[in-house]
């Protein structure tokens, strides 16, 4: 990120006159204003709805007549949802950090190694990503349920980590392949043993891949409903997901409208922080500098 | 520092084509080795054996008496440069240079040193902290360069290291190097594919084709004594002019009128059982302006009249460019040397052009015709079918 | 410039690269006598299969007997609500399917929604990532805000769109005329269910090809500029060739998602009004109907039907798959 800011304003005032450069950052920020629009609509209308009383909930206006926090108060009176909450963040860090160190390992291995095998695990992995998970669903509750996984964190993980392998090593060895070859020979020679060649050599220069696959695997663990309904049943390891289908109105003839929204903007803020932290390391032109050209 | 040894070594591509076919170099420790030849030739391959990237199908690699086959590169001890740096992006100049050290667990205060002391010599101290993204191309290079030296390893392999820099700085630093190998006195093994690196950095050059060696020897004798047609082709720059010749009552019959041969040559031929096609090698230089060789000189030559296509004057001579007329010489080895040059589909091309260097007193004007006169006592002989160079009667082996 | 030119030295080393041994073929070129492998080549080899295992190891402990079951399911009479009749069927279930009209009409539905949206993800998505990659102002926030969408619950953000779409109670539809209820024609419901997914998922695509994006070296960009090339031949001529691998990742994973759509659809129509996808009619058959045979023969068809276009890109986009041979050395 350093090296890459750094550029950016040296790019832009040497764009001759300050005047085109102005002009550029106008253009920039006009786009950048058109992505955030296109982003935040659907994001903001969630977002009115949540603090819509109930009465105006279905009024149509894209910016609440009337304003309260009701929902939000609506939201945390629900036991389930604090610990359905706790077990999504849980669940969803652990599978991340095992899925991406995993298929880390993996996708570094069929990038770059030759070793028997290799097309096998390609194609198991395409295999996985390709069937229809809800065909899965019974055989894995059943499987679950005999050895005794059944409502437990280990029970989602397990699954999530599977799920999520094929995009991450996918993802990751798209990244290891654009290393190049060199850089490990020139490790190699320099004394490395493959396994530190890979440590102190790839590993860092796969960092924005590494990252990338971080986020769509978090999204992808926090998301998930199918699972999550399927082989969970008590605030054990029920996640929020679950949690918000199960919401009712605040009587029993009022749709929850409101709470179910309130709730699905508690969700996101987990996202937008991750997602925060993580894209700062997505860098720019970090491999520039590794050879020539 | 040590020997390194190449036993018959093969490597074999699982699809049978071979990358390198029976190699056998004996480079003596301390030496500085060029291993030269056209794309695809088999000396990046050979390089590559030698620093255990890639696996040799067979005969031996000793390393300082001792067999390395099935050593992994790690522990060869030996440290290359690669053509395009090989810098870890991530680490510092001081980190990229350390990294090595810090592999062997050496410990950090005789990093430091080492690490002070290569920059010295590289003139690098004031990089130390930076990231290779904001070096120069040359700066780069010297990383890379220091990166190799500062564990002193058994013997250094150079990949084409300066095949990425401008001209200028490629001439800068082939001084660096020579002066580097010299008051290290590490082996080294250097493949390029440039002729000036080759003719003037190496004790000896190691010339090859499609996998086999085709000559080891000092540059000046590759230059003097090429065995076949490839070399005589490869080495040398401008490229040596090669014209198909018909050996008739003593005379070359040529595109450029007749040759008289030395008696020494005459003989060698005759004793040869040399056929009456042959192929005539004449090096730009062994041409001179007729008006200007003295008088006794002239018997040792023979003179032709042409009319110069291109002149270019270079201060201290002049090369004039000929077109010549009637068939070309025509082999395999020359096809090749072509097809590497790029011009064996340039209409025309190198082929029909007849490159010679005259003193800058010469008078030839372009559009003119001149008198050139050839030392006919230089020229190189060669048979047209085996490429093989019939000039000498010594039947020069492979490894001189 | 001379990085430009520079390049096809570079390449030139590989052809002296050794072509990688085919694993299909170990015979061929280890024949009796000849040497070992050197201490390198058995540690790249005991190193890959370390590396591989756990991801291989978990990947078939969890989905190894899921997918057999079904796969053996499908080729049952198997109806929950018959469960005493249970028997082998061969492939009836599967003939059944494909003689049915609905998994015609819906299978037409799931491609339609597939190709279009697909192409529109992609359009958008490499917008996106561009301006992502290259803006000069904001860029932290751009690239966190574009990520939202996709980190929304889908379940929940189907649903938002959905109460939008309702007359009276969304504010897009308070923009349409009066009387208009879109969710309820198939081609405005269509469009809906595509605008939904497009919105949700070009995030996705937007990141992996700005992950793409920055392996583009920037000198290049400035050669090119130096050569004269536009900012169009630039994207088509050198960004877009060397984003390939990225693009393949990308467009694969996405088609194949967008092929089994299901969240969107089931919130947004129930499938109503020839709107239900492949996925739809397989769950209902295996939630709903109960009719676990022709439930799993249904998502074996889809299954096949992706992996038809999995193959489809692998073969288009050749070598750019993970584990081929190109590129290697």
């Amino acid at each position: 990120m350093a090296t890459a800011t750094a550029t950016e304003p040296r790019r832009a005032r040497s764009a001759s006159s300050s005047g085109t450069a102005d002009n550029k950052k106008l253009w920039w920020s006009i786009a950048n204003l058109i992505v955030l629009l296109y982003a935040l609509i659907p994001v903001l209308w969630i977002l009115s709805l949540s603090f819509k009383t109930a009465d105006t909930v279905t009024d149509g206006n894209f910016i609440p007549r009337a304003w309260t926090l009701e929902n939000y108060a609506q939201v945390f009176a629900i036991d389930l949802f604090t610990s359905a909450l706790i077990n999504s963040i849980g669940i969803a860090i652990i599978s991340t950090v095992l899925a991406v160190v995993i298929g880390t390992m993996a996708a570094y291995a069929i990038a770059r190694l030759d070793f028997p095998g290799k097309k096998v695990l390609v194609g198991i992995s395409l295999l996985i990503a390709m069937f229809p998970q809800i065909s899965l669903v019974s055989p894995l509750f059943n499987i679950e349920r005999a050895v005794g996984l059944f409502d437990t964190w280990p029970g989602l993980i397990l699954p999530y980590i599977t799920f999520a392998l094929p995009l991450s090593i996918y993802t990751l060895s798209a990244f290891f392949r654009e290393i190049p070859w060199e850089l490990e020979k020139a490790a190699q020679m320099d004394g490395a043993t493959p396994l530190q060649a890979f440590r102190s050599v790839i590993v860092p220069l796969a960092a924005p891949g590494v990252f990338t696959t971080a986020i769509l695997v978090f999204i992808f663990c926090w998301n998930d409903f199918l699972f999550a309904v399927s082989l969970t049943s008590t605030t054990r390891s029920q996640t929020a997901t679950v949690a918000i289908s199960q919401f009712t109105g605040a009587s029993q003839f009022a749709e929850p409208t409101g709470s179910i929204a309130a709730a699905a903007v508690l969700l996101t803020i987990p996202i937008i922080i991750f997602v925060l932290f993580f894209q700062r390391r997505i860098v720019a032109g970090l491999t520039s500098g590794a050879v020539k050209g | 520092m040590a020997d390194i040894v190449l036993d018959n070594v093969v490597k074999r591509y699982p699809d049978g084509t071979l990358g390198a076919d029976h190699v056998n170099i004996e480079i003596a420790d301390g030496e500085f080795i060029i291993l030269v030849g056209p794309s695809g030739c088999g000396k990046s391959t050979t390089l590559n054996m030698i620093a255990g990237l890639e696996d040799i199908s067979d005969g031996e690699l000793r390393i300082a008496g001792e067999r390395v086959n099935e050593k992994a590169p790690k522990d060869r001890d030996i440290a290359m440069v690669f053509q395009s740096y090989a810098l870890y992006p991530h680490m510092t100049v001081r980190e990229n240079m350390a990294f090595p050290l810090k592999l062997a667990k050496m410990d950090k205060a005789e990093i430091d040193k080492k690490v002070n002391d290569a920059a010295q010599i590289l003139d690098l101290t004031q990089h130390l902290d930076r990231k290779p993204a904001n070096m120069s191309g040359g700066q780069r290079q010297r990383v890379a360069m220091g990166r190799a030296i500062v564990r002193s390893p058994k013997a250094f392999l150079m990949d084409e290291p300066l095949s990425n820099l401008d001209a200028k700085l490629r001439v800068q630093m082939r001084t660096m190097v020579s002066k580097l190998q010299q008051r290290l006195e590490t082996t080294t093994v250097y493949v390029t594919h440039d002729q000036t690196e080759a003719m003037t950095l190496g004790d000896r050059i190691v010339v090859m084709r499609g996998g086999v060696v085709q000559q080891i020897g000092s540059p000046q004798k590759l230059y003097d004594r090429p065995n076949n047609l490839f070399v005589a082709g490869f080495i040398g720059s401008p490229a040596m002019n090669f014209l198909p010749a018909t050996l008739e009552d003593g005379v070359f019959r040529t595109s450029l009128g007749d040759l008289t041969l030395s008696d020494e040559l005459r003989r060698n031929l005759e004793a040869s059982d040399a056929p009456r096609e042959l192929i005539v090698g004449i090096r730009p230089e062994h041409f001179e302006d007729a008006a200007l060789v003295e008088e006794h000189q002239r018997p040792k030559g023979s003179v032709f009249t042409a009319e110069v296509d291109v002149l270019e004057s270079m201060g201290s001579d002049k090369f004039a460019y000929f077109t010549v007329q009637g068939e070309q010489a025509m082999s395999d080895d020359l096809a090749d040397l072509a097809a590497d040059a790029g011009t064996a589909d340039v209409p025309g091309g190198d082929a029909g052009t007849l490159t010679t260097r005259l003193s800058a007193a010469s008078t030839a004007t372009e559009g003119r015709s001149t008198e050139v006169w050839v030392d006919t006592s230089k020229i190189q002989v060669f048979d047209p079918n085996s490429g093989k160079n019939l000039t000498t009667r010594e039947a020069a082996p492979v490894t001189a | 410039m001379s990085d430009l030119a520079n390049e096809p030295s570079t390449q030139r080393t590989e052809p002296a690269a050794p072509p990688e041994r085919a694993p299909s073929s170990p015979a061929a070129h280890r024949k009796p006598g000849k040497p070992a492998l050197s201490e390198g080549k058995k540690a790249e080899r005991k190193l890959g299969l370390l590396l591989c295992a756990p991801a291989a190891i978990i990947m078939v402990l969890v989905t190894a007997y899921p997918i057999i079951y079904a796969v053996w399911l499908s080729l049952q009479r198997y109806d929950l609500r018959f469960p005493g009749e249970q028997q082998f069927a061969g492939l009836t279930n599967y003939a059944a399917v494909l003689t049915s009209s609905y998994w015609w009409s819906a299978f037409l539905v799931t491609v339609i929604i597939t190709v279009i949206s697909v192409a529109i993800e992609f359009v958008l998505g490499l917008a996106l990532a561009l301006i992502m990659h290259r803006t000069i102002v904001a860029r932290g926030l751009t690239r966190t805000v574009v990520l939202i969408p996709y980190g929304i619950v889908t379940v929940v953000a189907a649903f938002s769109w959905q109460f939008a779409w309702t007359p009276d109670k969304g504010y897009l539809a308070a923009l349409l005329p009066e009387g208009a209820a879109p969710l309820t024609d198939q081609v405005a419901a269509l469009a809906i269910i595509i605008l939904a997914e497009v919105w949700k998922t070009t995030p996705f695509m937007a990141l992996l090809l700005m992950a793409g994006l920055a392996l583009v070296p920037d000198d290049l960009l400035k050669a090119a500029q130096v050569d004269g090339a536009g900012a169009w031949q630039r994207l088509t001529k050198i960004i877009l060739p060397m984003m390939k691998p990225a693009i393949l990742v990308a467009l694969l994973f996405r088609t194949l998602d967008a092929f089994r759509v299901f969240d969107n659809i089931y919130i947004l129509t129930q499938g109503s009004n020839g709107t239900g996808s492949v996925s739809m009619l397989g769950y209902d058959n295996l939630f709903k109907a109960f009719n676990l045979g022709i439930g799993s023969a249904i998502s074996v068809l889809i299954f096949i039907a992706v992996a038809v276009i999995a193959f489809l890109f692998i073969k288009i986009f050749g070598a750019a798959a993970p584990g081929s041979d190109e590129g290697k050395r």
